[in-house]
């Protein structure tokens, strides 16, 4: 895929109104995407087998028309519990970046145009948590909520707020100073509305460069506590559990359960970090 | 000293009595040089007095520097002064923003900066509309076009953004802008000092224009003498944050009094404004 030749255009149409073009790598990654997420909605009509439920007696089963990756240590079709297990895999990411995007987002604009006092303890707070790994959080607030998908959830978004809120201050601060805003300022608007109406949607941009590129991250952050065992339990399918499930198999020569669910974690990662970085591209054009 | 006193500027009271007083106007920056702990007082502004009759026209002129700038935001009420009082219509300007009409309002610099880069001309100027006027989505949009009409643009640029607008086009809209929130004064910082000459010119005689159409007094701020001649009636020095001379524009710009504008009139690059000037603009 060479992404490097493949430009965002945009044109500008005698009416005036903008229309972006659109760019075709952007298009196949966001296609690709889309049909993951499908894929993980439309489980229960996709998946050829139960997740759970195994054939003990066709344990280790190679490739086949029948079970196209094969099956498990227990006889559980690969594919259906990669199908099922993109559900949680990608549900865990997106809350963490939802969660972290609105506490980031809420921060950083309301530290900006609250200014004073305010900013400079939001910017101490931010710092302190950016000085604490996100794992180590993870594995206090697994210690304190039990394992499951909440408390690694939660100690993510926690960790990766700072990830959004500083950058994305520093951008709004800029933003900020700019003419139109103390324009709209002396028209009589409210903080809310300058806020909501004009900085929020002018800082839009890196907004989602930030989100998606945490998504990646996060992804990444849930599997490694999946596979360590703090995260949700086994038998849910899960990619971060398949591949430490799937680690016995492996060692006595049956490596498809391991290899699939890691190349699915690596392949995911990888689209989104480069829409992500589209995103960013985007915005620095924008600004 | 003529800068502590209070300057009666314009002619005697034809409109009775000043929209704007400004009086001991004073601000002092708190500065903290980089590494070390100490702040240092810098003086912008010092002892600032002036009026300002409804439609009236008053230039700043001065060096950079001389806190023309924070003249003008204080005005505006972008800015605390340390020391003064500014009375708007004789009222001192409401501290907190609130939901009416904006008696003072101001036309920044930069052209690229001064309008949300994501909203259309329309959907600016609805917007400031909406907050200030009762009228529905109909009458509104009549209102914006005939402000759009007053700056020199029309239904053509209504759906542009500011991106697809020159420099010039961006400040007639800036000026729209301000002019929809129906102030009694409008402040001009350096507001065509980003343009070409020409364009300059054309909005300079927008500007005069307008004052004939609307009751408007402008502050028109700008470190070039020839620009504050052709919109002015009256016209403040200022050097080092304090007024050092006042009075008509023109008695200043022919027989300065004080060394400093005598300084500033010889430092003016190019002639003064030409007659000529004003026919050429479109
Ligand atoms: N927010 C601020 N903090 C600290 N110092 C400031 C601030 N704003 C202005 N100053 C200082 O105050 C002085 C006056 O600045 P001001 O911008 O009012 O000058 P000016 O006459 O508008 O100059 P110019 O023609 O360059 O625009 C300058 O020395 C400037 O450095
Ligand atoms: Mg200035």
């Amino acid at each position: 895929m060479s992404l490097a030749s493949v430009n965002l255009v945009t044109v500008e149409p005698a009416s005036g109104r903008r229309r972006t073009r659109l760019d075709p790598a952007l298009a196949g990654i966001g296609a690709v995407l889309v049909l993951l997420v499908l894929a993980a909605v439309l489980a229960p009509l996709i998946a050829p087998y139960s997740p759970d439920q195994g054939n003990i007696l066709i344990a280790n089963a190679p490739p086949s028309p029948a079970h196209l990756l094969g099956t498990d240590a227990v006889g559980r079709d690969i594919v259906s519990r990669l199908i099922y297990g993109a559900r949680l895999s990608l549900l865990g990411p997106a809350l963490i970046i939802a969660l972290a995007t609105t506490a980031g987002v809420t921060l950083a604009i309301s530290a900006v145009w609250i200014g004073g006092w305010y900013d400079v303890v939001v910017s101490r707070v931010l710092d302190l948590l950016f000085a604490i790994p996100g794992l180590l959080v993870a594995i206090i607030a697994v210690a304190v909520l039990g394992t499951g998908l909440i408390a690694p959830v939660l100690a993510l978004s926690l960790a990766y707020t700072p990830y959004i809120a500083r950058v994305l201050r520093s951008v709004a601060l800029r933003e900020r100073r700019l003419a139109y805003i103390e324009s709209v300022q002396l028209a009589g608007f409210s903080g809310w509305a300058i806020c909501l109406r004009h900085l929020l949607p002018n800082v839009m941009p890196l907004i989602r460069a930030q989100a998606t590129l945490a998504f990646g991250a996060a992804l990444v952050d849930l599997a490694a506590i999946s596979y360590l065992g703090l995260g949700v339990q086994p038998p849910t399918p899960e990619w971060g559990i398949m591949v430490s499930d799937g680690q016995a198999s492996l060692l006595n020569g049956y490596p498809l359960e391991s290899i699939s669910a890691g190349f699915l974690i690596v392949v995911v990662v990888v689209l989104v970090n480069l829409l992500g970085d589209r995103f960013a591209i985007r915005a620095e054009e924008a600004g | 000293m003529i800068s502590q006193q209070h300057h009666q500027l314009g002619p005697a009271d034809p409109a009775g009595p000043p929209i704007l007083q400004v009086r001991g106007l004073r601000k002092v920056f708190k500065i903290r040089s980089e590494g070390s702990r100490r702040t240092e007082n810098l003086v912008a502004v010092d002892g600032v007095s002036f009026d300002l009759p409804p439609s009236g026209s008053l230039g700043i002129v001065g060096e950079s520097g001389s806190g023309k700038t924070t003249v003008a935001r204080i005005i505006a009420g972008l800015e605390q002064p340390s020391a003064g009082t500014v009375l708007v219509g004789g009222s001192p300007l409401a501290r907190r923003r609130r939901r009416r009409r904006r008696r003072v309002q101001m036309v920044f610099q930069d052209p690229y900066s001064s309008l949300d880069p994501r909203q259309t001309i329309l959907a600016g100027l609805d917007e400031v509309l909406r907050l200030h006027t009762k009228s529905g989505k109909s009458g509104r949009r009549a209102r914006a076009l005939e402000l759009l009409h007053q700056v020199g643009l029309d239904e053509r640029h209504e759906n542009l953004r500011p991106r697809s607008l020159s420099g010039g086009q961006r400040q007639r809209v800036a000026i729209a802008r301000a002019l929809a929130c129906g102030p009694e004064v409008l402040i001009l910082d350096e507001a065509v000092s980003a343009l070409d000459v020409s364009v300059q010119g054309q909005v300079l005689n927008l500007l005069a224009e307008l004052r004939t159409q609307i009751q408007v007094a402008y502050l028109f701020v700008s470190h070039d003498l020839a620009v504050v001649q052709q919109v002015t009636d009256d016209t403040i020095v200022m050097h080092r944050g304090r007024v050092v001379e006042a009075g008509p524009t023109d008695a200043i710009l022919t027989s300065p009094a004080d060394d400093y504008t005598r300084r500033l009139l010889a430092a003016v690059p190019r002639p003064g404004w030409k007659p000529s000037r004003r026919a050429d603009g479109g």
